[in-house]
């Protein structure tokens, strides 16, 4: 099998599941009892809470365990919006925001709050002048994620942090696809809340992170034993947060050499297809982007009957046409980057990994051409053309 | 109906029976909108009121292009009438059922089989003229 659907999710690294593996049965116990027993998961847990915080440049106690990254967004857009009302019930993101952060925006205008969706370039690039002219009084909140999950773009935080403190503004960043592959530093980009998840860089499912500067109120969304200080109550999951941790340490160490190796393999992978495919172009940003992410348009045909021909070939890739997200309209990202609709169902994404090899890439690049071929010899429009 | 495909369907997927175009068709349905990711031609041969030959073609998913296969060997050999009978739920029973959201399709390709007929009439209509 040939898997380039990493931003989906990743393997879970063999050391990884190494470390967790004792906290199932030997150490099971609850981090929050008295006895020695629960002084070994307790220390685990905040073992694991030193590494994430090494990984990140911030402080161990500004970190709380979630259950993934949709539960983290959910915590920083509710519980801000939440503890911050009463002083603006104004929140500002961007059109191409994962659904785990644009369905809660959503949410929030039901409840009443006012939602600015901010528009992208044809890079996906955020509109900043946009984000100036939108930033009012009441703006309590700017989420806007550091790397988009379908092309890749990675948004100038920093920037972006700059402009919105200046205006009282606390800013939360989506880093689930940056966390773990690229340095993410949030003392650097000055960022109040962060989401990562551990299943995107070599840790196990179910467990994510919220970073929470220091000083900062927000409603916490779990609420009953007042686990993680209060901010968010559930007995940890103890296996999953030393996974976590341990992801962490390995990416810290990883991190820089992953990159020097899956850039070229992604490059090549991209300018493969580009070069064999007629009528087909890369969408996202040429340079600031994740450097595993490939997201191909291949105009005349559907992005779903590709990606089934490339599962009768064992090739793993995902796709931004309807068929595949169970709606009728295809990505919203693509969308928001100006293609049109038919365009955006022809999309591919290929997202590389840590165990990507060039004799991969070279597979992809010599198979997906008559796939291509033969859609286009069904299809209506290659004829019309 | 199925929740995933059907190996029916993948079946038609991979070998699509009376793909491509027909040349001198006596009908042509064009339905389906590019906007939704579904756009379907169908094209007939008509003799002595009986469908000799029915092809397609398809821009659309795995099910868009199954059921227009599927659909065209239904009709093959059928009175204009009778092929006016063939329902979405006959072309998605050929296939062993589709999954709920991609019933659409089959309803896509039962439209495509009737604007082709509709065409042939108004053809033969206008040559009477």
């Amino acid at each position: 099998m040939i898997y380039l659907d990493n931003n989906a999710t990743t393997a879970t690294d063999k050391r990884v599941l190494g470390k967790m593996l004792p906290y199932f049965c030997e150490i099971y116990s609850n981090p929050s009892s008295v006895y020695k027993f629960a002084q070994s998961a307790r220390k685990a847990v905040e073992d694991a809470r030193a590494s994430l915080a090494k990984l990140l440049n911030c402080e161990a106690e500004e970190l709380i365990f979630t259950s993934g990254g949709t539960e983290s967004n959910n915590t920083a857009i509710k519980g801000v919006a939440f503890a911050h009302q009463n002083r603006g019930k104004h929140i500002i993101t961007s059109k191409i925001e994962h659904h785990a952060v644009l369905h809660v925006c959503e949410y929030m205008q039901e409840l009443g709050f006012e939602v600015t969706y901010l528009d992208v370039d044809k890079y996906g690039l955020v509109d900043i002048e946009q984000l100036k002219k939108s930033l009012k009084k009441e703006t309590i909140l700017t989420s806007i994620m550091l790397a988009n999950n379908e092309i890749g773009t990675l948004q100038p935080i920093k920037e972006i942090v700059k402009i919105c403190h200046g205006n009282n503004t606390y800013v939360h960043t989506d880093a689930v696809q940056a966390v773990g592959r690229i340095s993410v530093d949030v003392k650097d980009l000055g960022v109040d809340f962060l989401s990562l998840s551990a299943h995107k860089f070599y840790g196990p499912k179910g467990v994510g992170a919220l970073f929470s500067r220091k000083g900062i109120k927000f409603q916490p969304l779990l609420l009953g034993g007042g686990h993680e200080k209060g901010r968010r109550s559930s007995t940890e999951n103890v296996p999953g947060i030393v996974g976590l941790g341990e992801a962490a340490a390995l990416a810290l160490e990883s991190m820089e050499e992953d990159e020097k190796r899956i850039r070229p393999l992604r490059d090549r992978l991209e300018s493969g297809i580009l070069k064999t495919i007629p009528e087909a172009f890369s969408n996202g940003h040429p340079s600031q982007r994740l450097y595993n992410t490939s997201n191909i348009c291949i105009r005349y045909i559907e992005g779903e009957g590709i990606l089934i021909n490339l599962d009768f070939e064992g090739i793993c890739a995902s796709s931004g046409s309807a068929c595949t997200s169970g709606s009728l309209d295809p990505s919203h990202v693509l969308l928001a980057l100006g293609l049109p609709h038919d365009v955006a169902h022809g999309s591919l994404r290929f997202s590389l990994g840590k165990d990507t090899t060039a004799l991969q890439v070279d597979k992809v690049i010599e198979v997906l051409p008559s796939i291509v071929q033969r859609l286009r010899s069904m299809s209506p429009f290659w004829q019309q053309k | 109906m199925t929740e995933s495909y059907t190996d029916k369907v993948f079946e038609y997927f991979r070998n699509p029976r009376n793909m491509g175009e027909l040349e001198n068709p006596d009908g042509v349905g064009k339905v389906g909108n590019a906007k939704c990711g579904d756009v379907m031609w169908v094209y007939i041969k008509v003799k002595d009121s009986v469908i000799t030959d029915c092809t397609f073609k398809t821009f659309g998913c795995v099910a868009a292009i199954a059921t227009s296969s599927a659909l065209t060997e239904l009709v093959k050999g059928k009175t204009l009438d009778d092929a006016l009978k063939v329902t979405n739920k006959d072309v998605a029973n050929e296939l062993g059922g589709l999954p709920p959201i991609k019933m659409h399709c089959s309803l896509l390709a039962e439209q495509g089989l009737k604007s082709a007929i509709e065409d042939y009439r108004k053809r033969l209509a206008t040559n009477k003229d």
